[in-house]
This record gives C-alpha cells, sequence and structure tokens, in this order.
C-alpha cells in the first residue's frame, strides 16, 4: 500500500523543471472541507554563508570546485559540509559558472534518447567535474525537501508521511518510473505519484468552497498547464454516478517540451539582435542577464496592456555601473509577435503543430518541441481525442466547456485572454457555448497544493478524479520474414496495457510468447499511445501512423538460475499498474511460479 | 577610591579613634564587622550627602544607549550590493555622465534594491491616510510613530496636516548566517577563469 498507516500529514511535493515546492495537510486538525493546509518554508543557502527560506527550491545543483568556496559557504542546519549545493545558491552560481550547473533535470528525466541513470549533466562540464545523471538530481532536490521538512518537524518525519508526487500527464512510464525510483533512493516510503494537471483542479477545488455550483454534469474541463519546460494538455469530466459528481480524467496530451523559459531565451535573442545591430556585441554573461531582464519585462507587458514598452538594462560586469551599462527596450510589437503570435498564434481548430527548423529555442541536448506554437499543439491535442469525452455529437474536435489555467505563464491575463477567444472561435463555428474559466487557484503554488489535498481527499471520501493510465502500450514484436539486405525486418505492436488500466490493477498477459535468451539483456521496442482508446490487451497493430509513439525500448535480462545460459525461454508479458503509479511489465516463463521484472528506462536508442 | 593612602602616624590616630567608637558606638562597630568580612558599610554609597536616614533620594538611572548590531546592517548592505549594485551605485563618480545613463544605472538599483527589500522586509504606512488629509492626534499618541512638527503648541489632541506617511517595517527576516561567514565582505572580487 502506498499510504501511511500513521501519517499525521499528507505531503505534496511538486518537483517541477524550475522549482520545486511542498505543501502539506495537517490531518488532525483537518474535518471534512476544513482543510488546514500550508506551505513549507524550505530553508536553503541564499549566496554562500547565508541561510534563507523560501516556499519555492529552485530545481537547480551546482557542482563546486574544491577551491572555490570557503569552509562552510553551503551550510544546511542538517549538513555541515554539503559537496553538491542545491535551490537558490546553485542557481545564483550557475548563472556565473554554467559548466557547473545542473538545469531542467526533469526535462531529461524524460528524454529517451539518453542513459538517465548516467552521470551525463551538466552536458557541457568538462572532464574534471564529476557529474550526476539525472535520476541522482531528482534524488537530490527530493532529499533536500526531505531534509527540510524534518528539521521543521521532527516530530514526523516524512518517512512516515503520505506523500504525492506530481508529475506531468504526458510523462511515460519509464520517466514515471524513474522518478518513483529517486523518491524511493531519497527515502521516501509512502509513495503516489499524481498527474500535474489533476493536482491542478484539486487545488482549484479545493480553494472554491462552492465548487460543486459551478461544475455541472457533463462537463468537459480542459487543462491547459505551461510551466517553465513543459506544456501539458489534460481532459477531464463530470459526470453523474449515483448521486455524487464524478470527475474523470479523460485524455492527455502528448509530452511537449515548450514552456516559459523558451519564451524568456527567444525574447532575449531579440533584443541580443537589436543590440548587436548598433555595434555592441554581448557576452554570454551579458545575455543571462538580459534573459533575466527580459522575463521581468516580459510579465510587465503581458499583466499590463497601458505599457507600451519596457527599459532593460544589462548592467556591466564591474564596480562601475554607469559607463558600461547596456540599454535596450522591449516593446509591445516585440512582444505581441513574438509570444502571442509565436507560440500562441491565433490558428484554426483543425491547425496540427509543424515539424520545421528551429532558431534561437533550443539548448544543447534536449529535444525541444520542433512548432513552438502552443495553440496548435492545443488544437492537435483536441481535435485527435474526438470522443475522448464519451460524447457522439458531430464537431471536428472535443469541444470543452470548461477550462483552468496552470503554470507561470498563463499568470498573464493577454494570454488567458488569446487562448480563451480563440478556444470560443472553434467552439462557436461549430455551434458550441464558449468555454467558462475557472480561476482562483495559486498558479505558482497549485501543484503542491492540489496534491497534498488530493492526498487528504482520498483519506475521508472527498472529491476523486478517476484516470488510470492515460496511453496504451505495445511492445514490438518482429515477424518472421525473410532477411533483406538493408531492410529492417517490419515490427508489429502488440497490446499489453489497455488505455485507462486503474492504480492497482493487472492486465492480462497476451498468449504472444517471446523469446528470451538466459543470461543475455534482450532488448524489445516499446511504443504508446494517448489516441487509441479501444484497443485490448492482445491487439496486433500491423502498421500506424502518428497515433502511435515509439518510447524508449525495454529491456529484460533472465538471469541464469537453473537454465543454461544461451538457452531460450519462452515467456509472456504482464503489465500492471502499481499502486504508487507507475506501470510494470513483467515477464511470466511458461512453466515455473518466478516472473522477471522488465526494465522500461534502458538507454534508448529508439532510431 | 581617589584619596591618597593614610600615613603611619595618621593611621596610628585612626586606630586611636576607632577603638573608643568601636566600644561605646554599636551602629559603628556593626560598620566595623562588615569592613572586616570585606563588604562596605550599609549606608557607604550614601555618606557623602547623608544628613540622615529620612533625606535619601533614588539615584538618576543610568542612560543606556543599546548598540546595534553592525552584523545585520553589513549583511543587508550586502544583499544590497548583490541584488541591486547598491554600493557600486553610491561609490560611482556621477558628475561625468547624462541624466540619461544615471536613469539607466537607478534602473538596475531601483529594481534590486526593491525586489531585495521586499523580500526580507515587510514595509507598511505607518499612517493609513492619503498625504495631505487632515488629521487629529488624541492625547498620550504615540511620539515615536508620529512627528509633530511646525507651530507645535498648545494641548492634545492635535489637528494637522499629514504631511508624510511614515514607514514602518512589521516584518524582517534576514538569512541566517553561517559560522565563520564574513559579512563584512558586501560582495567579493570576481575573477574569471
Amino acid at each position: 500500500m502506498s499510504t501511511a498507516p500513521n501519517a499525521q500529514y499528507t505531503l505534496g511535493i511538486d518537483l517541477g523543471t524550475t522549482h520545486c515546492a511542498l505543501s502539506y495537510v495537517d490531518l488532525d486538525l483537518s474535518e471534512g472541507e476544513e482543510v488546514a493546509q500550508h506551505v513549507l518554508a524550505v530553508p536553503q543557502v541564499a549566496t554562500p554563508g547565508t541561510l534563507g527560506e523560501s516556499s519555492l527550491l529552485p530545481s537547480f545543483a551546482y557542482l563546486p570546485h574544491p577551491d572555490e568556496l570557503e569552509r562552510g559557504a553551503l551550510t544546511l542546519p542538517w549538513n555541515a559540509e554539503p559537496t553538491l549545493a542545491v535551490g537558490e545558491v546553485a542557481r545564483r552560481l550557475g548563472g556565473q559558472t554554467p559548466i557547473r550547473l545542473v538545469a531542467s533535470a526533469k526535462s531529461w528525466l524524460c528524454h529517451p534518447g539518453v542513459d538517465r541513470r548516467a552521470p551525463i549533466l551538466p552536458p557541457e562540464a568538462p572532464a574534471e567535474v564529476a557529474r550526476i545523471s539525472p535520476l541522482e538530481a531528482s534524488r537530490r532536490y527530493l532529499e533536500h525537501l526531505r531534509d527540510a521538512w524534518n528539521h521543521h518537524h521532527p516530530e514526523a518525519p516524512l518517512e512516515d508521511q503520505d506523500v504525492i508526487l506530481t508529475v506531468p500527464a504526458s510523462f511515460d512510464p519509464a520517466a514515471r518510473e524513474l522518478t518513483a525510483e529517486a523518491a524511493h533512493l531519497a527515502g521516501y516510503e509512502h509513495l503516489t505519484l499524481l498527474e500535474e494537471p489533476q493536482a491542478a483542479l484539486y487545488s482549484w477545488i479545493q480553494a472554491r468552497d462552492a465548487w460543486r455550483d459551478e461544475v455541472r454534469v457533463g462537463d468537459v474541463i480542459l487543462v491547459i498547464d505551461v510551466g517553465g519546460g513543459t506544456s501539458d494538455f489534460s481532459l477531464i469530466t463530470a459526470r453523474q454516478s449515483g448521486r455524487a459528481l464524478e470527475l474523470h480524467r479523460v485524455a492527455v496530451g502528448d509530452h511537449i517540451l515548450l514552456g516559459g523559459d523558451n519564451m524568456d531565451l527567444a525574447l532575449a535573442h531579440v533584443v541580443r539582435a537589436k543590440l548587436e545591430e548598433r555595434g555592441t556585441p554581448l557576452d554570454d554573461w551579458q545575455l543571462r542577464a538580459l534573459t533575466h531582464a527580459c522575463r521581468d519585462a516580459k510579465e510587465s507587458l503581458l499583466t499590463d496592456a497601458r505599457l507600451d514598452a519596457v527599459p532593460l538594462v544589462v548592467p556591466s560586469r564591474g564596480s562601475r555601473l554607469m559607463g558600461g551599462s547596456l540599454r535596450a527596450e522591449l516593446t509591445r510589437d516585440e512582444v505581441t509577435s513574438l509570444l502571442l503570435d509565436g507560440f500562441f498564434p491565433e490558428v484554426d481548430a483543425d491547425a496540427r503543430p509543424t515539424a520545421r527548423a528551429r532558431s534561437a529555442l533550443t539548448q544543447l541536448g534536449l529535444p525541444y518541441a520542433q512548432d513552438p506554437a502552443v495553440t496548435r499543439h492545443l488544437a492537435a491535442f483536441l481535435g485527435r481525442r474526438l470522443g475522448a469525452d464519451g460524447t457522439t455529437g458531430g464537431g471536428s474536435f472535443v469541444h470543452p466547456t470548461a477550462v483552468l489555467f496552470n503554470g507561470g505563464v498563463l499568470k498573464s491575463p493577454l494570454l488567458v485572454a488569446r487562448i480563451v477567444s480563440m478556444l470560443d472561435r472553434w467552439l462557436g463555428a461549430e455551434r458550441a457555448e464558449p468555454v467558462r474559466v475557472l480561476d482562483g487557484a495559486d498558479l505558482d503554488l497549485a501543484c503542491a497544493r492540489g496534491a497534498a489535498y488530493y492526498g487528504y481527499a482520498r483519506r475521508g471520501g472527498g472529491v476523486r478524479i478517476r484516470g488510470g493510465t492515460a496511453k496504451a502500450f505495445y511492445v514490438g514484436v518482429e515477424t518472421a520474414t525473410p532477411a533483406v539486405p538493408g531492410m529492417e525486418p517490419p515490427v508489429r505492436a502488440l497490446c499489453v496495457a489497455p488505455f485507462g488500466m486503474e492504480e492497482g490493477t493487472d492486465a492480462e498477459a497476451p498468449p504472444q510468447e517471446f523469446g528470451l535468451v538466459v543470461g543475455e539483456p534482450v532488448r524489445f521496442r516499446f511504443f504508446g499511445s494517448s489516441v487509441r482508446r479501444d484497443d485490448e490487451v492482445g491487439t496486433v497493430l500491423e502498421r500506424w501512423g502518428d497515433d502511435v509513439q515509439e518510447l524508449s525500448a525495454i529491456e529484460a535480462v533472465l538471469p541464469l538460475e537453473g537454465s543454461a545460459a544461451g538457452e531460450v525461454v519462452p515467456v509472456r508479458l504482464r503489465a500492471t499498474m502499481t499502486e504508487v503509479g507507475t506501470l510494470q511489465l513483467v515477464a511470466i516463463p511458461r512453466t515455473g511460479d518466478r516472473t522477471w521484472k522488465v526494465e522500461l528506462s534502458v538507454r534508448g536508442d529508439a532510431d | 577610591m581617589d584619596e591618597p593612602k593614610p600615613s603611619f602616624l595618621a593611621r596610628f590616630f585612626l586606630a586611636y579613634v576607632a577603638w573608643f567608637r568601636t566600644v561605646l558606638d554599636a551602629d559603628f562597630a556593626e560598620g566595623v564587622v562588615r569592613l572586616r568580612r570585606g563588604q562596605l558599610p550599609a549606608n557607604a554609597g550614601t555618606d557623602a550627602n547623608a544628613q540622615g536616614p529620612t533625606s535619601r533620594a533614588p539615584a538618576p538611572k543610568p542612560v543606556i544607549l543599546r548598540e546595534t548590531s553592525p552584523e545585520a546592517a553589513l549583511q543587508l548592505l550586502g544583499i544590497l550590493q548583490q541584488e541591486g549594485r547598491f554600493v557600486d551605485f553610491l561609490e560611482e563618480d556621477m558628475s561625468g555622465f547624462s541624466d540619461a545613463e544615471i536613469g539607466a544605472a537607478a534602473r538596475v538599483v531601483h529594481e534590486g534594491c526593491r525586489r531585495a527589500v521586499r523580500e526580507h522586509v515587510t514595509l507598511e504606512p505607518v499612517r493609513s491616510e492619503g498625504e495631505g488629509a487632515r488629521i487629529t492626534l488624541g492625547e498620550g499618541f504615540d511620539a515615536a510613530s508620529v512627528r509633530l512638527t511646525g507651530n507645535v503648541v498648545g494641548q492634545a489632541p492635535f489637528t494637522g496636516e499629514l504631511r508624510h506617511r511614515g514607514w514602518r517595517a512589521t516584518r524582517i527576516a534576514l538569512p541566517k548566517v553561517t559560522q565563520g561567514h564574513d559579512v563584512a565582505v558586501l560582495a567579493p572580487a570576481e575573477v574569471e577563469l
């Protein structure tokens, strides 16, 4: 079981791309809808040698040089000499020395093309820096939160509490499993994973006393979550169940690595181009300072429609402030053309993301979204999930009736207005009602709060969102055709886990058998589809389009117990949805009781 | 004691007088007993002006001036420098620069210092009324938080115009400092390799 028997608190943790937060509900003091909920002030080194507290822990780690900092510069209340810095100080030091900064570990954790257990971060680090793996970085952030919690609540150690950790709805099984593994390594005993858009809706429910009046049976709630690093969509329907209202998460979007950080970087490149036209080249340090300045300017321009331009100043690096500072400005036209038209363009409901070459948006290594238009991804999401809400009425896309926004980027009223007016135009064209905006959530802390509230609600019978797996999963089976030189043998996809498997359930093992070679790792190609809702276990796909995506390969090893090396053992594959919220695949031999775990997160070489 | 030490002759005379007084005066004898135990006689402190037991007045309280912690001041200065280049700004010679250049620098200082102050200190005005409003201060108003200026005569209640709303810090939370951290280094020198 993932719930702790003697828990005094339920903890909700948002392990974000750029920030982490921890919120908690005191179970003894909470009764019914009266919830005693708080946000943990996380102690963290602010600058070398000083310790501050903040509700947000920046998701950065810094690997200092042994001679770089004075003794005790990174001292924490629970650790006198940490070898690695986490949080605010890491972000600060990393701003000056990026080769030692680990950032966006979460994006790396769901990158199928790399070995996520291998020390690969920071990617640009020189050889003498002892790099860490994406898994290790996540573990460090979770350890910091654990120690911060135990520091404030020594009477209720974290390992005895219920912890709900949020993950993007679009995280694939390997990324979920790695997140759970990081939490396990950090000493989290009672863990459950929750999808971020669901957490956002829980947070909204908790913040609105009268939410039952605002959500009606038949509602289709679209959750749009644009964070620092990812964009995530989910659809949640409200159905009648007996006398009560029941919420079902019926669809999630595909993983889109696109967020606020890309927008800031895009703006900074435009301003840099302006400065360079005037003959002022910028070095890396200045570009980073400019990106910071652009973020603040963007927020001002996207919040206050009366501003026409915001001046930007990049201070000189030395102690002389006047002579060396660079001045530029960011105008409303630039923000409109770049952000509104670049990332949130007015498109039609039948628009689809295009794959095209990008400039200026990418950093080394991560597979950023090909099309930066969030609205095109949204149109594709709604168009491809037609029927997911259970309606059969005509229309070319799912018609949402309400929309909930989450993520720091969508604090901007201008962006929200753009999305809402576009949704209404799409709906109007198909003679549907405009959407209602569910507002009133705190976008920075919604995920952590919602997660802690969910932990409380599931104990006390509060409203729950039912979900299950948001994808169907398939294992690649090579067909027995004569080998043709230069041609890969065609692959068919065998469904092993259907859409909507609930936590704590097993799927049946399909009858097809695979031959595993004893003592040798055997890899299979692995696929997922967030669109094919009706495939059952055992369904075989002969060919498919972009409705099925290849995930990182999976690997099974049969140890040498009792069989000779090289012997081929026929096995079947069975999928389980664990209580924690991860997918597990086991290999079952034809004879005997033992089963073998199939590894989901091996180094991907899908292409 | 700033009197010079008595000579041998003076001491002989003192012993002679003391012998008689000790025998005849019980109060004096009690004082000698205390003196031999190493304590001062009971009325030693007030002896100089003690004409009688009734005229004793309480001594004036010594003035206590608190030493404020220079550590916190340096720390705040350090934060303002790190976030808003405050010390750089103050230490720069402004004379050769145009208002536009100074304005650009002021933006950096204003933005950063404001962010830093808002993070560590919560400020609110002492008076919530708008500046220019007429306000009346009753008897026993807090003279530490409201300063009377101008034609200060007569008795409370005082009525006048609010010239400045005042500021009060309702919360201050400076980062804790680790042992051995030198707060006097407001900004370390930076050497890029």
